[in-house]
Order: C-alpha cells, then structure tokens, then sequence
C-alpha cells in the first residue's frame, strides 16, 4: 500500500514523455519515469520515494524494441529481463539477469529499471560495460548516443528529464567467451555478495564487478593487472585485491574482508575456467 | 497518451471476464483484486516482492501482484488463483499434502500452473528457478516438489 | 459389522480444496466496507524517555478519525508477568514498540497520519546483551519490576535487576557426581533471536458494538486467551467478548501471545466501536510483535571413563527482550528438560530470564527446547570426542529408560516418554552410519553427519482445559466442534479422524467446524505446545462415550433390547449377536418416532472435556514437581558436504526418527516433521534477527530476514517409532513441533566434525566458516 497519491501517464513516444516530464516537472509533481517499477513501489510504501506522478515509458514503441539490426543488439529499456532471458541473444546477459531477484520478478524489472535503479547492485550494467555499449537517450535537449564508459561514473549519468531509450551492443560482443559468478551470503534468491562478469576479448579479459563497492564497475586497472602475462595466478590475484581504493561493501550481508577473500576465490576460479575455454 | 489522474473506473480482464474496477493509480494490482474484486486468493505476504504469495498470472506468466500497479494491467489478461478450474495442479497440491497453513498456496499454484503450460517439460533447474520465487514456511518444499513433477510431462 | 481403521491411514485434510482454490479465508481475507484501518507509530529508539507526542497534524490529516497513545486507556498486561503497555507509556523499551496508533478511514490515510506524528525521546543507555544486563548497577529496563503482578504465582522477578525469573533445578548430589567423573568437558552457547515468519502476518479487527459485544477478529493460536485477557485488563464482562479465528496462515507459537488484540480494542474505543482493522506489514510484525528468544548457555558435564553420564552443571541465560511474555515459561522449559532425553541423576541447572532492550519475545516451534538440546547435544559429541567413542553408543549408552527419573524427579515410564533408544537406532540405520559419519571424497570435499536426541514436554498450565460439542445432522452424519485454531498442521482433521475411528464410520461423515468462535465453541487452553491430538483428543473420545451412550439408550427404545447388546458402527446401532437387527443414526438424531407417530427423547448434542491432571508447580529451590503429563522423544540428524577449499558447505540430508506413539493421518505427519526440520534448517544456517550496538534491528525484511527457499532443501528421511502413550487418544503423542528442536545441533555436529572446529553460535554461514578457520583475514586464500 502507498500512502501518497500520484497521476499516472502512459505516453506514445519519447518527445511526449519528455514534454511530459517537463510540464509535471515546473508544476511541482517530481514526475519520475516509470519502467516495472519493482524498486518504486517497494520504495513508495516504505516512504523512501516520492512522486506525484509517473510516467510509464512501457508505451513508447522504441523501448520495446529488441532485436539484431545491422550487426548491433538493440534492446529497449523497456524491455523485461525475462524478456532478454528467453531471447537470449546476448548469453553472458542472459546469465546476469537470470540471477537478478527471482524468475517472478524478472518478468517486471525493465532493463532500463535496472541500469538506473537506486538499488546499487544493477547488475545488467556489469555486459553492458564489458561490451562498451552505446545508450540512446532523449530530453529537451534532442538525441543523443553515446557510449556507456563516457556516461557511466559509478552511475550512468544523465539528464534529469532524459529518457534511456536503448542500449545498443555491438554484435561481435555477444559470441565471446564469457564467465559469470553470483555469491551470495545463503542462497540464489539475494543480493550479491559479489557478481563478476567477464569475457575474453582478442585474448584479453575484461572484467566487471557488483557488490564489491557501493556501485558496479568495470576497472581498467584490474584487466590491465589480470592481462599481465609477466605475473603468476596468485600475484595477480593479490594485486587486483590491492588496486581497490575505493570502499568495500561491509554490511550484513558480509563483511569487506570476506568480501576480498571471496574475491580472490571467484578470480582463481575464473582463471582455470578461462584456461579450460581456450 | 493514456492517463489516469484520479480515481477512475477502469475495465480489467480478469479470469476471462471484463470487470469495471475503480482504481487510484497508486493502487497495487494485489489491492485491487483483493479489496475492490473481493479475490482474496491472493495474499498479502511481505508487499515487497520477496515471498511470492501475491503471485497471478497476467498473460500467461507468475507476476507479483504486490509489484504492478493495477493501472500497468489494463489490456493483459490476469489470471487469479480463483479462476483456476479443475487445473491439474490443485488435485496434485491436494494429494501431495501441498500445503500445510494454505496462506502460500495460491501464489505457488499459481507458478506451478504456468511452469506446466510455458515449460511443460521443464528439467529440475527450471522447476527450481521459478519455484524459488516463492516461500513457504510450512512445509520442507519436498511436498511441492512431488506435486510440480506429478503434472509435468515426464521425458523420460 | 465391517469396519475400516480411519487412523493410521492418509487422510485428505478437510479444507484442502478450499486451500488449493483461494476459497480459505483467513483473518486477512476478512476485508469489509466501512471498516477503519489502523497503523501503528514505532519507537525509532531503543531505550529512552518519551519527551513529547505531538499528534495534532496527524489528527487533522485528511481521513484521520483518532490517533492514540499510551496516555489512552494506560494498562499492563503480559500472560506470565504484567509488564507490557500495549502501547509505550512515558517510555520506550525497544526499537519497534508502538507509541501511537492512527485510525483513519483508509489504510493510506492512517499510514499518511503515522508519518505526521513528532516524537521527541530522552535516550536512556541502552541494555544491548544479556552480559549488560546483568551486570551490577546495570541501567535498568523496568524500574518497577518488583511491583508488577504477575499472574503466574510462580514466577519470581528480581526487584531493582533485570532478572525477570530465575528457575533452578537440583537434583542428585553434585559433589558425588563429580567424583564420580573420569573426564569433563565443558561448552558454552549463544543462539540468536529469529523471528516466526507466519506467511500470513498478525492482524486484528475489534468493534464494540451497541449492545456492548466487543467482537474480536484475529489470527491467533489462543482465542480463548484473549477473551480471558481482555476480561482482565480492560474489565469488560467476558461473556461480552466474542473472539473469531477463521483459517490462520501459519503461527508457529507468534500467535499465541496477545498482541494486536489489545490495540485493535484500544483503537475501536476510540471511535465509538467502529470496527477497525489492524494488520502488520512484514516490517511491522518481524519489528514490534514478539519474536523468538535468544539464549546463552554454560554447561559442564562429567562422565567416566567408560562414557557413563554423572554429572552436568548448566546455566542459561534467556534474553526475553523488552518484555516477559511467555519467556520465563521457555527458561522453565529449558531447566525442566536440561538432560536431554539421558538420565543424568546429579544436575545443577539455573535457567534466568533477563530483560534487554531487544524486541520481546513470546513462544516459538520448541519452546526453549531448542536451546538445552543444543546445549547438551553438542556437549555429548564433545565428550565422545574425548573418550574416542561414537557419537551413537554414548547417547544409547546414557539414554533415559523406565525407572528414571527427570531433572524434576519425575517418574519415567516407557508410556510417559517413549523409547528413544529404538528412534537412535532407527536413526542409525537410515543415516547409514556404519559408513561412518566423515567421508572425504575425491573432489575434495569433506562429507561429515551430526545427530541429536531431544525430548520435549509441553509444560502447559497445571489446568489446561479442552472441550468438544458434537451435534448430528438428519443424515446421521456428525458436526464437530471444538476450540482449536487451524493453524496448518492439519488437527481439525486429526481430532475428526479419532473421532470417526471411535465411532467406527467414515470420517467423511464428520463435519468439522473450521473456524473457532469463542461464544459457541468450546474452550480449547491454546493451540499450541503440541498439545491438541491429546487435549481435544482426549475430549472428543469422551465426547464420542457420551454419543456412544446416548445413541445407545434411545436405540434400546428403539430396538427393544438393553442397551447392553448394542454395539455402534457405520452410522448405525446394532445388536451385537444379531448385526442384521439395527437402527440408523439417522432415525434417532431428533429423538425416535414410534410408528404410531408419537416421539421420544428429542435431538442428541454430546458433549466431552478434558484437563490436564496431576501437575504441580515446581519446588522454588529444587525444581522438583510434575509439569507435564508425557514427552516425546526423538533422534535427529543432519549430512553436509564441506569444501575446505573456500569454506563453503551445502545440506544433503536431514533426518529425524520420532516416537510418535501412533502416527494418526501419515503423510500428514510426515509432513510436520519435515516443516519442523525445515525450519530446524533455517535457524542452523541462516535465520538471526541482527541487532546493532544501540540495539536497533538491522533485518526486518524478508530481503534481509532469508527464510530456506525451494530446492535448498536437502533430502528429508522421516521415520516413525510407534510406543503407545496410554493415556494419550490411541496413544498418539504430539510432534508438531519436534522436527525443529534438534536439527541445529545436529547441524552443529556435523559442522564441527567437517571443519575441524567447535561451533557453538548459530547461525553458521559459509562466512563464519572463513572467520573461524582463518581469523577473518582477507590475505588467507
């Protein structure tokens, strides 16, 4: 149940929903875009959320777009994770969002939702990043495409009234060899204790993490200490653990060092793994 | 664009039947079932998504009742555990000792019953991957395990 | 005359279409118009001084009818000792209680009217563990502990402490006990506070209506309680109180303790009667109602050499948090039964009740027997570890038999308790122990089994009391009506089943009154303690004599013979050398018409009760005396795959032999059993209500409060030990709750075995593994 009341806009297009956002926005309504909204109503009912009015971008054709077109994967951000799930076009996403909350919800969390949630895991963001996919975005302001390492700061950034439409993955992405590994404190159904991502790119590895900090990340420096060939499994392992400057998650779930200690055994792991593939 | 302001009568299909419901847009799908249809089936677990005890289907597929509003179901299909008639899975609950309190029953038919249609051979994994949406704290989930597999087709 | 047995055979619970069609109504299905909603403002602190309440902007929010505060109506209540305000009054003792209560015309409106509401608090220091609590000028949670009644005559609060109760149990002679020891081992314990998690969460209506009938509708294990209570409290005349309970969506002892029940009366006084609801969200009922205690322990035990049990010293600290409720009744339970199903003759045991600022606790699935089970479960593998001997033989060495006598000197007999020696080697079979109980396997991992005996009693007031009403419909079939809630395990159908087996016919052919309304249902004590097959099980066979005879005195009327050469079944009365002479029920329910048309006797309503007989409280220094009737005993176990590579382990079987006496519906107690080791499970590995250092809850949602889901569930092996309790109906004992009692020591065992390490704290998760076998340094991989 939800205490406070708000309208509720289900819009046709993009410039629409953008108007939209803008008038609700000088009136004073806090108007939110809406996806599965999973995350807004469990927030609204325990009064962490506000709005006086949503605007569902559920309509918009170009959100619900999910298909191969001239080698790219375009995925609308209304799209469900069942959806990519059961299309599977983009396995290592697949595995992702298959371990995101549970098969039920997965059916109502929107791509777009979970890339731009408040909830700090995002895990779908972890493929996006290791594939540098471009993000279609649309506000007052017009069209514009770019690709997620420029708008992607421990958070994809972007303008208040701005729409993530799609989210466009280069196709030579979606067939490499690729590793994935959710733990969790107990069982399947939870948060991460840590999820990691990886593919293996000419020969390279690139890697992402979530739960390891407050935000996932792709780290430059940690592929670059992994592709290192001059250093053994354990170094490696070691250095990676050190690169992190930022804070490690410490909370019931687990603590920080427990954190790095799983860490170090999902990286060992994904090692012999990657070995075994080729 | 379609927009609902304030409370509104609005149709929803719900068990095969147009139903004329009044709705506020903050209204959760769970709430209007229950408080507007007087379709109690589906129960109020945690409101958060977690137990799945709210769980119907709407176009065919388990949704958290507690996570849509009612207004997101408008033109969809919602299927309540109230418009399950004779569905093999109730007799299978029945003799399998499905349950214990019931309070969970509905939302774990309700995903058993899709599960048999969408993924009608399903292997272990798949059972396991949709039956853990929801949570039962009666029984050691062996019970339902037994029932699920009895209605399902058996490749082997 | 033909008949079949209708116990011992699966029998399809009597609402089970119901509950596979969504038609079950629960309390929270009883949705009505015009009904006012209530939602409860929760003290964000857990100790402090209520400074100020300003409910003026919430009392002008749109929708809001009455908002009140523990100044309205101010009255402590509590089952054991009376030390609760329903709503906190001038104080504040743990984070959750309810400082004010909002009734508005919509549950929007009243959450919108709780969110308007200014609290100010003076916080006090907070008492965030036992240790604090006790310690000498220890900040004292109820300044007036020695003035509060307590209406348990035998419950003795400390004045000016934080000791709540204080039970002891002297037995034997411990200074022989220990010389007569060749080896000690000692333990210690900590188990957490875990919550019920009831799928279906608290929730209450109350109205009062003109003629002064207060109608209470709610889900709970103790109806008739609350009627009681309400008398008491609030002085309303008891025949005024009229307590519904439909279906209830799981309770596990939460919905025993009077909660919402006081509020939801509160709230309906404070808008002339009108009906008004109160239901807890998730967060509300983990956060303000009760929840499961938790327990330190230390214990010392002695043996010889040979492994023969002399001696054991225990105490146990019982964390009640903020208020009593039935805590000091669980610190009982756990002295009572302290030796574990094992005849120990030298036992010095002191089980103290103490408050802190943590939620208040009330009754969970085991009733504190979770916690000496742990206790001295885990100590016997100790010290079969130190004398080189099987975990089994020392059990079966020690186990207790006839002629023993228990912690409180009470008399063991095999009908009173059981064989648990039978149920250890049963358990030994199906476990496959003689591949033994550490294998290590070509993966590299560490495969180990753990076991555990437990035995519980039900510890219930020394005059509990059971009724049973049976009427009769013009088909001869029965209607069954007594005082027992639904709260899952199925006993509406159990108590029919005994019935339909005295009465030789088909149980389909009784009719069970579903719910419970305490103006025409006959008072059954509390649907809780595993007590139901035997209390309303005893009434309904004395209900069934009082049918039997007065079926039979109108059937010698009819067929003209005495009563002595009738015999009952199928639904009809017939002479016991002639079976074709006979008489339907049917032609006798509303009296027997002779051909002439003239009538006699009238309808037939049979009646039986019950009470517990025999029990004395205990002695305050010795703890001697009879609180209970009967235990039940049980074996458990528990098999896990350890990998020693990253600390991490998965559950592969759990097992438990019970001696039920006699198994009446069996898939159903299978059933029961399972569910209790699934929860068994769940504190083992995961369940713990976590608190910070200023004792505020960190958990409260079931994103953060995991519960075992599908399919991580190991493999269940259920057995079944059949010694008949005499004085029990059909000498069926109660096992609702037994499956959960001994699975986390048992867990606990085998944990210790796979590491290589003693665990004593629970729950275990993969990162305590690490932090105990690594210091909880990240640099150890």
């Amino acid at each position: 149940m939800i205490a406070f009341d708000f309208e509720y806009y289900k819009p046709d297009t993009v410039e629409d929903a953008v108007k939209l956002y803008n008038k609700l926005n000088s009136n004073g309504k806090k108007p939110i875009y809406y996806g599965g909204g999973t995350e807004f109503i469990s927030m609204a009912r325990m009064n962490n959320r506000y709005t006086e009015a949503v605007i569902d971008i559920k309509g918009i054709p170009e959100c619900n777009v999910h298909e191969i077109k001239n080698n790219k994967l375009i995925m609308g951000s209304a799209i469900t994770l069942t959806d990519i799930s059961e299309a599977n076009y983009f396995p290592l996403l697949g595995y992702i969002v298959r371990r995101i909350a549970d098969h039920t919800i997965q059916d109502k969390i929107t791509l777009g939702g979970n890339l731009m949630g408040t909830i700090i895991y995002r895990e779908s963001i972890l493929a996006l990043l290791l594939s540098n996919c471009d993000i279609v975005l649309q506000g007052s302001k017009g069209k514009r495409v770019v690709p997620i390492s420029d708008i992607c700061d421990k958070k994809i950034g972007i303008e208040d009234d701005e729409i993530l439409i799609q989210v466009i993955v280069d196709e030579r992405f979606l067939s490499l060899p690729y590793l994935h590994v959710k733990r969790t404190k107990h069982e399947k159904i939870d948060y991460p204790l840590i999820t990691m991502a990886a593919i293996k790119d000419k020969n390279r590895t690139l890697i992402s993490f979530s739960g390891l900090c407050e935000y996932p990340f792709r780290s430059l420096k940690i592929e670059e200490i992994l592709n290192d060939s001059s250093l053994s499994k354990k170094e490696k392992i070691k250095k990676v653990i050190e690169s992190i400057t930022d804070k490690i998650l410490h909370d019931i779930g687990g603590s920080s060092e427990y954190r790095k200690f799983m860490l170090g055994d999902i990286l060992s792991r994904a090692f012999d793994k990657f070995q075994e593939v080729g | 664009m379609f927009e609902i302001l304030n409370p509104t009568i609005i149709t929803l299909n719900i068990n095969g039947e147009d139903r004329d419901v009044m709705v506020k847009p903050s209204h959760t799908l769970l709430y209007t079932l229950r408080n507007e249809l007087g379709l109690t089936g589906a129960k109020p677990g945690c409101e958060n998504g977690d137990c799945g005890a709210c769980t119907v289907l709407v176009d065919d597929w388990p949704i958290k009742s507690c996570l849509m509003l009612t207004v997101e179901a408008i033109g969809k299909k919602v299927l309540t555990v109230e418009g399950l008639k004779n569905a093999p899975i109730q007799k299978a609950f029945v003799e399998n000792f499905g349950f214990q309190c019931g309070y969970c029953t509905s939302g774990f038919l309700m995903v058993c019953h899709s599960l048999s249609k969408i993924r009608p051979n399903a292997d272990d994994a798949e059972i396991q991957d949709w039956l853990q949406s929801n949570l039962c704290r009666c029984t050691g989930y062996e019970e339902i395990e037994d029932a699920v597999k009895s209605i399902l087709v058996k490749d082997i | 005359m033909e008949n079949i047995s209708q116990i011992g055979v699966t029998t399809i619970r009597k609402e089970a279409w119901d509950k596979v069609t969504g038609n079950a109504k629960y309390n929270s299905d009883d949705i009505r118009p015009n009904t006012l909603q209530a939602k409860i403002l929760t003290s964000t602190i857990a100790h402090g001084l209520i400074k100020s309440i300003n409910i003026e902007k919430a009392l002008n929010s749109k929708g809001v009818q009455a908002v009140i505060t523990g100044d309205y109506y101010p009255a402590l209540t509590g089952s054991i000792i009376n030390d609760r305000p329903p709503i906190a009054k001038d104080k504040v003792r743990y984070f959750g209680e309810p400082v004010a209560v909002v009734i508005a015309n919509s549950e929007e409106e009243a959450m919108a009217g709780v969110n308007l509401i200014e609290v100010e608090y003076t916080p006090l220091p907070v008492v965030a563990s036992v240790t604090e609590a006790l310690k000498p000028n220890a900040t004292l949670i109820h300044e007036n502990l020695g003035y509060y009644y307590c209406p348990d005559y035998t419950v003795y609060p400390v004045a000016h402490t934080n000791i709540a109760d204080h039970v002891k149990i002297r037995k034997g002679n411990m200074d022989l006990g220990w010389s007569e020891s060749d080896v000690i081992v000692e333990s210690t314990l900590y188990l957490p506070k875990s919550d019920h998690l009831a799928m279906e969460t608290r929730n209450t209506m109350a109205e009062i209506t003109p003629s002064g009938i207060v109608n209470i509708y709610t889900s709970s294990q103790s109806p008739f309680a609350v009627k009681e209570e309400l008398n008491k409290i609030y002085k309303i005349p008891e025949g005024n109180i009229i307590v519904h309970t439909p279906l209830v969506g799981g309770a596990f002892g939460g919905k025993a303790a009077i909660h919402l029940e006081y509020l939801a009366y509160l709230a309906s006084s404070a808008v002339d009667g009108r009906m008004v609801r109160i239901t807890n969200t998730r967060e509300d009922d983990i956060t303000i109602s009760p929840s499961k205690i938790a327990a330190e322990g230390k214990l010392k035990i002695g043996a010889t050499k040979d492994g023969i049990i002399k001696a054991l010293e225990c105490t146990y600290y019982i964390d009640c948090g903020a208020y009593a409720d039935t805590g000091p009744r669980m610190a009982k339970s756990i002295a009572i039964d302290c030796s574990g199903p094992y005849n120990i003759e030298n036992i010095h045991c002191d089980s103290i009740s103490v408050y802190t600022n943590h939620g208040y606790v009330t009754s969970l699935r085991g009733f504190g027997h979770g916690v000496c089970t742990f206790g001295i479960e885990r100590l016997l593998d100790k010290l079969a570890s130190k004398l080189n001997m099987d975990p089994f033989d020392i059990r079966i060495k020690n186990a207790i038999a006839e002629g023993n006598k228990s912690p409180t000197q009470d008399i063991i007999t095999l009908s009173n308790t059981g064989n648990i020696t039978a149920c250890l080697l049963k358990l030994k079979q199906v476990m496959n122990w003689n591949e033994g109980n550490i294998i290590k396997t070509d993966k590299g991992t560490i495969i180990t089994k753990g076991i555990a005996s437990l035995w519980k009693t039900s510890n219930s007031p020394t005059n509990a009391s059971s009724g049973v009403v049976l009427t009769l419909n013009d088909d001869g079939s029965i209607n069954l009506n007594f005082g027992a809630s639904e709260i899952g395990p199925g006993m509406k159908t159990t108590i029919a089943q005994i019935l339909a087996e005295r009465m030789k016919m088909d149980v389909e052919n009784i009719h069970v009154f579903m719910d419970v309304n305490t103006q025409i249902t006959p008072k059954h004590w509390k649907t809780v303690a595993s007590m139901t097959t035997f209390m309303v099980g005893n009434a309904v066979l004395n209900a069934a004599k009082d049918l039997i005879n007065q079926l039979k005195e109108i059937g010698g009327i009819a067929l003209k013979c005495s009563q002595d050469d009738l015999e009952i079944a199928n639904q009809k009365i017939y002479v016991v050398h002639r079976p074709d002479i006979f008489i339907s029920f049917k032609d006798l329910v509303n009296g027997y018409q002779y051909s002439s048309g003239k009538s006699i006797y009238g309808q037939i309503i049979a009646k039986g009760s019950y009470i517990t007989s025999g029990l004395t409280p205990l002695d305050k220094e010795t703890g001697k005396g009879k609180s209970a009737n009967s235990w039940t005993v049980a074996a458990q176990a528990v098999e896990i795959e350890y990998n020693p590579e990253n600390y991490s382990y998965r559950l592969l079987k759990a097992a438990t032999v019970i001696d039920a006496g006699k198994v009446i519906n069996p898939k159903a107690a299978r059933g029961v059993v399972m569910g209790g080791m699934s929860m068994g499970l769940g504190l083992a590995t995961r369940e713990d209500l976590i608190y910070d250092k200023e004792a505020i809850l960190q958990n409260s949602s079931l994103r953060t409060y995991k519960l075992l889901r599908f399919g991580e569930n190991p493999e269940y092996i259920v057995d079944f030990i059949e010694t008949p309790q005499i004085d029990a109906p059909y000498g069926a004992r109660g096992i609702a709750e037994h499956g959960t009692i001994g699975i986390p020591a048992a867990f606990a065992n085998a944990m210790s075995l796979a590491v290589g390490t003693e665990f004593d704290t629970l729950p275990i998760s993969n990162e305590v593994i690490w932090k105990t076998k690594t210091g909880g340094k990240y640099d150890s991989f």
